[in-house]
């Protein structure tokens, strides 16, 4: 690389970082004084370049630039007083996954208003040409850009250091109760700061709308990267944020500009681990305060003597059903078996192990693309193929555990989500190995099991074996530790108890089990894509498990089981499905926080 | 023997420094008093010895081994037991599930996947919590449990490990004084019948002077006097910490 490239391509990074920069600014302010991790800042992004289009062929590129950002910042505040208000005292888990279905929500908003295709934005007047810089050609307005993120830091600063609300801010953002008993107005501090952090949100994506077309899959690639700049910077340090977007972005240029286009996911995953490993809070994080204790969960109680009856007559029930029943029903039973063990797996992970994961679909979806593979690619008999498919999830979930289990709360949470995205990415761009966005197809059981009663006999014989595994395990000596590591993670350490390795083994053992429900699921369909490892799968699986009550341990199944009926019954009926499961998670929040099965209990 | 040996220890957050080159030394079977006013540095003491924090400078050793670096639970793995300030117990789990999980721990029993976990209805684990009178309340999760019998649970989790060093922070902190003797009494009679050294801090003065062989006294991060109950009470910088100016001199 001659040395004019090196400089255009550092120069495309800073352009890069600006946009990337002003959503992680946004989250991290957001979360300083929230302490609510936005999942849906991505959504914002998104809509916000989606309005800035839209408005750009009616008002014309700069007045629509504001414009958006400000009816994105209306937006953040609409949401912030119909929603997050109501959950600020709740579990972190709940606050999470109420964002979460604010990001359904606005993807089926856009979906329903601009349609699936891609949106194609003007380019910017007056700024339409390029630079000649060392010889090369530079856009002039990706000079803007690289002008406008230390514009917006510098003003962030300012409104920060130097007006009354900016001190009550960082003032909320040091200690939430001491600034509210000195009497600061929470309700419409909170308010602002959230109308503040979605304002940029929309402003780095109307920004964008000159360089990339605005469409429906930008809301989860934004929040990824998002999460990674968070995550590399220190969550609430704004010039953390700046620092890591600048990172980011450049290591990003820096691979496309030698052509290795594929590494820059990789790039994204070696930066954030090489930090993480130095300083686990971040480039200029600090050491989250950890929460009170004193919220001890219920202890799991051991199965009753009626759920053992109750499970043994349902087993029994499934294994005579194809005598009785065929076709569909099986169908459809086979798919409810096998969320069945993807719940109870993300379960072990989130109940007994305490730990979020936003992701689990990664572990699902990898065990799938490596059953197909191997049957595909490598010519190997199904039957080995199914057994041999989960141990990459496995591994999977080993290295990204690694990482997750370093961290607490809500950043491993986002790291779940972040790794998840990476993995999606991987699959969707190595058309060579995958097939890209098209997937995989022929991927059929062996000649014996391919009856649909004969495939449904293994998938009841092999997810039935699972869970119960799963469920043992919660019992064992092992679960016992993993519940003391959650419980108190000080006193276990002080009792000998190796809390990062036991959390670290959990997590892998529930990436293994969510391969063997993925491959079975392979080998159902007959084929593969993408969306088997999708951020929907992740969030059906979360839903599942609440809906079930994560504090039980029979729920998450029943979770499933209702699930997979409903969306099944749903998808021929409702065009927009991902907002219905946004409508379902927020009723659940904030309705019934502990789950369906908290209503039969309630009852007893 | 020493049992524990702390030299030149010294640790500061951010410019305060909350421990500043301390010495003092643990004899095994001995009670050791650190008391302070607050804001005195002895929880920072504690955290450094058990191994959550890491020392700027100084020395500790375990038994003439030198135990820097080491996590928290490698400690406990070498007798090293400690209870915390505020009770910490696995809130999830019965009286008898939280002894029976620090006794699998120390028989390296915990990671075991496919077997029962059996033990809590243990001799070992029914012993525990009878030498800490919990013995009636076994079954009952710890979440229901009052405050003062946590304290006495987490006492039990600390002996599971069979410890020779405790390091116990307030152990009878928010307990009604009538119980905090009883508690206090329990831990020495325990320590001297099984020759655990005890290295505790207490606010209750009472408590201190009753039990305790030796007292060192801490002040801004600084050891400022060391001996015997009696020698302790005498002395005039430690009045002035305590009692301030005036009344040392009157």
């Amino acid at each position: 690389m001659s040395s004019s490239s090196v400089l255009i391509q550092f120069l495309n990074g800073l352009a890069g970082a600006s946009s990337l920069f002003m959503v992680a600014a946004g989250l991290s302010l957001i979360f300083g004084v929230t302490r609510v991790v936005n999942f849906a800042h991505g959504s914002l992004y998104m809509l916000g370049m989606y309005l800035a289009v839209w408005l750009a062929e009616r008002v014309g590129f700069w007045a629509a630039v504001p414009l958006a950002a400000v009816a994105v910042g209306v937006i953040g505040a609409l949401a912030e007083i119909s929603v997050l208000r109501r959950i600020y005292k709740a579990p972190e888990l709940l606050q999470l996954l109420a964002t979460f279905a604010l990001l359904l929500l606005i993807k089926d908003f856009a979906l329903w208003a601009w349609g699936p295709e891609d949106m194609l934005g003007p380019r910017a007047p007056g700024f339409t040409g390029a630079v000649e810089i060392a010889g090369g050609a530079f856009p002039q307005y990706d000079l803007l850009l690289i002008i406008l993120g230390p514009v917006v830091l510098g003003f962030l600063y300012l409104v920060l250091k130097k007006t009354r609300w900016g001190i009550l801010v960082r003032a909320a953002t040091e200690d939430r109760e001491m600034a509210g008993a000195l009497g600061v107005n929470q309700r419409w501090l909170f308010t602002g700061v959230f109308a503040l952090g979605a304002l940029l949100a929309g402003l780095g994506g109307a920004l964008q709308i000159p360089r990339e077309p605005a469409s429906l899959n930008i809301d989860l690639s934004v929040i990824s990267d998002a999460f990674v700049v968070v995550v590399i910077g220190g969550l609430g340090s704004i010039p953390g944020a700046f620092l890591a977007a600048l990172l980011i972005a450049e290591a990003k240029a820096f691979c496309i500009g030698l052509g290795y286009s594929q590494a820059t996911l990789v790039i994204e995953f070696v930066i954030m681990a090489a930090v993480l490993v130095v300083r686990p809070w971040g480039l200029l994080g600090r050491m989250p305060v950890l929460a009170r204790p004193g919220t001890a969960e219920p202890p799991f109680a051991r199965p009753s003597l009626r759920l053992r009856w109750t499970l043994a007559i349902v087993a029994a029930a499934l294994a005579l059903l194809p005598v009785v029943s065929g076709g569909y029903t099986l169908v459809l039973l086979t798919d409810m078996l096998i969320f069945a063990l993807f719940a109870a797996s993300l379960h072990f992970i989130m109940g007994p192990g305490g730990m979020y994961s936003f992701g689990h679909a990664a572990y699902f979806g990898l065990g799938a693309y490596a059953a197909g593979m191997l049957v595909l690619r490598e010519k190997f008999p199904m039957e080995l193929a199914l057994a041999l498919a989960p141990f990459a999830a496995g591994f999977a979930a080993l290295v990204f555990g690694w990482f997750c289990v370093r961290l607490s709360g809500v950043y491993s949470a986002m790291l779940t989500l972040a790794f998840a995205q990476i993995a999606w990415s991987a699959v969707f761009q190595w058309d060579a190995l995958t097939g890209g966005s098209n997937g995989m197809v022929g991927v059929w059981p062996a000649p014996w099991l391919s009856s649909k009663p004969a495939y449904y006999f293994l998938t009841l014989l092999v997810c039935a074996s699972g869970i119960i595994f799963l469920w043992r395990m919660i019992y064992s000596p092992f679960g016992h530790a993993l519940r003391a590591a959650r419980d108190s993670p000080l006193r276990a350490e002080a009792s000998g108890i190796d809390v990062r390795a036991t959390q670290w083994e959990a997590f892998a053992i529930a990436g293994l089990a969510a391969g063997v429900a993925g491959a079975l699921y392979a080998f159902s369909k007959g084929s593969i894509s993408p969306e088997a490892l999708g951020i929907q799968r992740s969030v059906d699986g979360l839903v599942m498990v609440m809906l079930g009550g994560i504090q039980t341990l029979s729920g998450p199944v029943w979770g499933a089981a209702l699930f997979t009926w409903l969306q099944d019954a749903a998808a021929r009926n409702v065009d927009y499905w991902r907002a219905a499961t946004g409508i379902v998670i927020l009723a659940l929040v904030l309705v019934l926080p502990r789950g369906v099965g908290s209503l039969l209990q309630a009852r007893q | 023997m020493n049992m524990l040996a702390v030299k030149g220890l010294s640790k500061s957050f951010g410019g305060v420094r909350a421990v500043e080159r301390v010495n003092f030394s643990v004899a095994a079977g001995e009670l050791l008093a650190m008391i302070g006013p607050n804001g005195a540095g002895k929880t920072t003491c504690f955290n450094l010895i058990n191994g959550q924090l890491r020392p700027d400078a100084g020395e500790i050793y375990f038994e003439d081994r030198k135990i820097q670096g080491l996590p928290p639970r490698e400690r406990c793995r070498l007798g090293l037991g400690r209870t915390f300030q505020v009770a910490a117990t696995f809130g999830s789990m019965t009286a008898s599930e939280n002894v029976a999980v620090a006794r699998l721990s120390r028989e390296r029993k915990l990671g075991s996947l496919f077997t029962s976990f059996r033990g809590s209805s243990g001799k070992e684990t029914r012993a525990l919590l009878a030498q800490v009178g919990m013995e009636s309340q076994a079954d009952r999760p710890c979440a229901e449990l009052a405050y003062g019998d946590l304290k006495r649970i987490e006492f039990a989790l600390a002996l599971a490990a069979r410890p020779r060093l405790l390091l116990m922070d307030e152990p009878t902190a928010g307990m009604a004084s009538a119980e905090r003797g009883e508690l206090m009494r329990l831990v020495a009679d325990i320590a001297r019948r099984e020759n655990i050294a005890v290295l505790f801090t207490e606010h209750d003065m009472d408590v201190v002077f009753r039990h305790a062989d030796r007292v060192i006294v801490l002040a801004d991060g600084e050891l400022i006097a060391q001996g015997t109950p009696a020698e302790v009470r005498a002395d005039a910088q430690v009045r002035r910490v305590y009692l301030g100016e005036e009344a040392a001199h009157a």
